[in-house]
């Protein structure tokens, strides 16, 4: 017999009203993201599996972080805590950053100098290639006590990365399928971090941003060459990024990788963006200080800007001469960390690096031309609330995932979701 | 010759500043700097390890114009205030002229909606000079305590 509530309606064959909607993508579509992708804790779950420990190359810091034999860095893959090391053999090493013994930290801070770790918890020492070493008390205290007579050290450890280093930026990786490194980025994509990261590396800052959403969602937003213009304003007034301005967009085989670039055309006036009545458009805007933006042309190649992103968490930043890499870590369906590693060239001049200090003010968590990036995608996390089998409108520039010579597209994020649904399965 | 820059004058200008950010007067927030200020917001990690860049880094005044100028008319941010809360600066170097001095800070963040979050605890460092009868800050570095900020910085600290 049907139950029935009290006032007569039948529920026996419809989902009760607080059941979770089914979560339906239909395959190899890529215009449409369904929003459940955002908000499932199930989801979330997969992705440290299927994308982080997968057959992908995780950023985990600078080689110049690391550059002394026994400096060490502590990271994240994906959830996964991480410490990084240089040991005496000058190799740089990754493991996982849980003591083999009772899951405890290994190293807790975020970096330093060390010979070896040892775990707070019970003593149990590491050296710096992750190696579990000595074990407190192992042959007990006065005959009494210690470890089983069958147990051996080194069937005992931490996990350990591979790791791949590629113009000072150090990968790793889980997974014994996933490519090397040039052949994961792909040649276009390697060419153009390279032609950035040509030299050697200082850090001059770094800086923590928490945002109130998903990672896929800031990660989109970087590859979203559509809004650049138009949600952030200040770049569209100085004309240092239009959608009329020269420049394009290269997206890798797989999708998951892409850069953006503008050239140097001071002699554009933007039209677009008047006539269509946009906000961007606003010429009575000037700076006091134009030497703010006061391009050096560095690499000596007329680009101005090159925003480049690897899957699943690394984005290569040149906006004019400021330059940084920002690592994307989940910190729950919710939240994301975004680590901005400010940097600049070990033989910069003094004109330079305070070209750099000036121009970091255009990007990071207070930055001219990203600071709205920190909150649109709570905007959206916020909006999608209640929506989780609605779904996103990915239609700009078709349905294509590959290069083209405009900006005008959401080409890269279609490729970032066929290079996320293949990696997830679904 | 100007009068001596006593303790209660750095407190007042410290009292002022942050009244003129906390009331949204920041049109009037750049004229508490000397044309030639060093305005930076850092994090204790980053002042500690000698890095150089800041979260806001303006090395004149025209730049702290600027970045008022670009708050209204250029950024997009929901509308939110500060209350700064300042505790009592401690006077490190007295040159008669100018006085470098530490004064601690804490500052809410009040959203639009209501939502109240603690946004940055820290320090100004600050390098105070006379400007006719006014102090000015010729040097203000923010070192906020934490690594992490919360969405975004939009109006300055």
């Amino acid at each position: 017999m049907d139950a029935k509530t009290n006032n007569g309606a039948t529920h026996s064959n419809s989902a009760p009203p607080n059941s979770t909607p089914a979560m339906e993508w239909p395959a190899g579509v890529l215009t449409r993201i369904p929003f459940w992708v955002y908000q499932s804790p199930e989801l979330y779950a997969q992705e440290q599996h299927r994308v982080y420990e997968g057959p992908i190359w995780n950023y985990l810091c600078l080689e110049c972080e690391v550059a002394k034999p026994g400096d060490y860095r502590t990271t994240f893959l994906g959830s996964m805590p991480v410490v990084v090391a240089r040991d005496y053999d000058n190799e740089i090493y990754a493991f996982e950053n849980r003591c083999a013994h009772r899951g405890a930290l290994i190293a807790l801070d975020g970096g330093g100098h060390a010979r070896d770790f040892t775990c707070v918890y019970h003593a149990w020492n590491y050296d710096l290639k992750g190696n579990l070493k000595g074990v407190a008390f192992e042959d007990g205290v006065a005959g009494k006590g210690g470890m089983g007579k069958t147990f051996c050290r080194a069937d005992h450890g931490p996990r350990k990365l591979r790791i791949a280093i590629f113009c000072g930026l150090v990968f790793g990786s889980l997974s014994d399928d996933v490519p090397p490194i040039e052949e994961y980025l792909g040649d276009e994509i390697a060419r153009r971090i390279a032609r950035v990261l040509h030299k050697p590396l200082v850090v001059i800052g770094r800086f923590t941003q928490m945002l109130p959403n998903n990672w896929k969602l800031y990660f989109e937003n970087v590859k979203d060459t559509y809004h650049a213009s138009l949600l952030h304003t200040f770049f569209t007034t100085f004309k240092i990024n239009r959608l009329s301005q020269r420049g394009g967009l290269v997206i890798d085989e797989s999708g998951g990788h892409h850069a953006s670039f503008a050239m140097i055309d001071p002699t554009v006036t933007g039209g677009d963006y008047a006539q269509a009545g946009l906000r961007s458009e606003n010429e009575d805007l000037t700076l006091t200080d134009k030497s703010l933006v006061a391009f050096e042309d560095e690499f000596h190649d007329g680009c101005s800007l090159q925003i480049l992103t690897v899957f699943p968490g690394l984005v290569v930043q040149q906006i004019q001469n400021a330059l940084a890499v920002r690592q994307v870590l989940p910190k729950g369906q919710h939240s994301t960390a975004l680590n901005w590693t400010y940097i600049g060239f070990a033989d910069d001049t003094p004109d330079l690096r305070r070209a750099r200090l000036r121009q970091g003010n255009l990007a990071g968590p207070a930055g001219y031309v990203s600071m709205e990036d920190g909150a649109v995608g709570g905007f959206v996390q916020r909006g999608i609330a209640a929506a989780a089998n609605e779904r996103a409108v990915v239609e700009m520039g078709g349905g294509g995932t590959t290069n083209e010579g405009t900006r005008a597209t959401e080409a890269s994020v279609r490729g970032f979701w066929k290079a996320y649904r293949a990696n997830m399965g679904i | 010759m100007a009068a001596a820059i006593t303790l209660d004058r750095i407190i007042a200008v410290q009292a002022a500043y942050v009244r003129c950010i906390d009331s949204g007067e920041l049109e009037s927030w750049p004229d508490f700097f000397t044309d030639d200020c060093l305005y930076k917001v850092t994090t204790a990690e980053n002042h500690k390890l000698g890095f150089e860049a800041g979260i806001i880094y303006a090395d004149t005044k025209n730049m702290l114009i600027d970045r008022i100028v670009s708050l209204r008319q250029a950024n997009i941010y929901e509308k939110q205030t500060y209350r700064h809360i300042l505790g009592l600066p401690t006077i490190l170097a007295n040159g008669g002229n100018e006085v470098e001095c530490e004064t601690p800070f804490f500052v809410a963040r009040i959203m639009h909606d209501g939502q109240t979050d603690v946004f940055a605890t820290g320090r100004y460092l600050d390098t105070c000079r006379h400007a006719g009868n006014d102090l000015k800050f010729a040097r203000k570095i923010v070192v906020c305590d934490s690594s992490r900020i919360d969405t975004l910085m939009a109006i300055p600290l």
